[in-house]
């Protein structure tokens, strides 16, 4: 039997959109399993940068991110990826689409 | 022209965490953990590889590739290809035999896409792993996950593919078996081959220098492909796209991701290449087609995710 696990409330603040999360999911698994769209998906791994994201409020845990992609100062101002963080609280987030366009088959 | 290089012979990426890259390369794509070496680098191969590793796994802080090297068939053939690179313009770099376990003195030489290459001509052969090389079974018992015969080819995504398809070409001698044409006629992909598998490397324009796009491992057959795609659903394993085919070289093909977000491909099949063949030619009005033939519309996840 699986544990019961709570469920996190994701706000994406500057797109009206929530969905929820669990702890053992990152925020972008977690986002794809809730199949909502407000987070681009690329490899899922903390390595190409796409699934960039702003954490304005909320706990979290978190896997190691690429350099190339987040540095100490974006860890700092929240930046991080949504690949490699998981859900400790209910939280607010900001997500921009602007980095890869949607994928046509998905 | 041939120019004595032989094959791909090994690669050494870069992940964020070595145990849960094991659990990918070794577990599931099912390559033989071969050695570690005292800088914390561990040693791969497919199973029917006669050389002792082909895939070098380095923890680090930023994934991607640190390099790809091909085999030449000897020292001389090195000593003169080395000439060669330096009179092409390649800033190259002689690294000591054994800086690599197993491996003799290398070559390492840069591109004008930004990708680190190197050349080398002696491995130590440890043979294929289980079975003998006199009156050899079929295949080994006790393989892994997918059961990866070897490490076929890697795509690399870089500025100026038409430089270091040049340096390919003239260089190392392989011939251009696939390309991409863009409306104007300028070459957008390049499918190179040193063999006569339909490519042993291939490239992508790209604004970015020195990026990683995947590496391959070689299945026998479509029902091995579709079985891995099995194992990335059981695994729960970041998929990118497929099991499908390639309209270029016509491969069968499946796309996922290792945990730290480098992509790898298993595929069987696919088109053979010899020097005297025409390279085939898709164009862009068919890009879809020629990246996912089943599915003939251009997948932006596949195109511009990258390490
Ligand atoms: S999806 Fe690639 S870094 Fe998150
Ligand atoms: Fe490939």
């Amino acid at each position: 039997m699986n544990q019961i696990t709570t469920k996190f409330q994701i706000q994406v603040i500057n797109q009206d959109q929530e969905f929820f999360c669990s702890s053992d999911n990152s925020l972008l698994v977690g986002m794809e399993r809730f199949n909502s769209g407000c987070i681009d998906v690329g490899c899922r791994g903390g390595g190409c940068g796409v699934c960039k994201i702003k954490v304005i409020e909320g706990e979290f845990t978190s896997k190691r991110m690429s350099k190339a992609h987040i540095s100490e100062e974006d860890l700092e101002q929240g930046i991080v990826l949504a690949c490699r963080i998981f859900p400790a609280s209910d939280m607010k987030i900001e997500a921009e689409l602007t980095q890869l366009p949607r994928v046509a088959n998905d | 022209m041939k120019k004595g290089v032989m094959r791909p012979g090994h690669i050494q990426l870069r992940v964020l965490d070595m145990e849960e890259a094991l659990k990918h390369y070794r577990d599931l794509i099912g390559l033989i953990e071969v050695e570690r070496d005292p800088q914390g680098r561990v040693y791969l191969k497919g199973w029917t590889e006669v050389d002792k590793f082909s895939v070098v796994l380095r923890e680090a802080d930023e994934p991607g590739m640190d390099f790809v090297s091909y085999k030449v068939l000897d020292n001389e053939t090195l000593n003169k290809l080395h000439q060669e690179l330096i009179e092409y313009g390649c800033n190259t770099e002689e690294i000591p035999a054994g800086e690599l376990n197993g491996c003799g003195r290398r070559i390492r030489f840069d591109s004008p896409t930004g990708h680190m290459f190197e050349i080398f001509a002696e491995k130590e052969q440890t043979g294929k792993w289980g079975v003998s090389n006199v009156n050899p079974e079929a295949w080994p018992r006790g393989l892994k996950g997918m059961k990866a015969t070897r490490f076929d080819h890697c795509l690399l995504y870089g500025n100026n593919i038409a430089g270091t398809i040049d340096l390919f070409q003239k260089i190392l001698g392989f011939d251009l078996a696939e390309q991409v044409l863009d409306d104007e006629g300028t070459r957008i992909a390049g499918f190179l081959s040193v063999s006569m598998k339909a490519h042993d490397v291939a490239f992508i324009e790209h604004p970015e220098p020195g990026k990683f796009h995947h590496a391959s491992f070689f299945l026998n057959t479509w029902e091995d492909v579709l079985r891995a795609a099995d194992l990335i659903s059981m695994e729960d394993v970041s998929l990118d796209i497929g099991p499908t085919r390639h309209g270029l070289t016509h491969g069968k093909t499946i796309y996922f991701f290792d945990p730290s977000g480098n992509r790898s491909e298993v595929f069987c099949e696919g088109d053979y290449h010899y020097p005297d063949h025409e390279p085939v030619t898709w164009t862009t009005e068919e890009l879809g087609k020629a990246i996912f033939y089943h599915d003939r519309v251009l997948n932006d996840r596949f195109l511009t995710v990258l390490t």
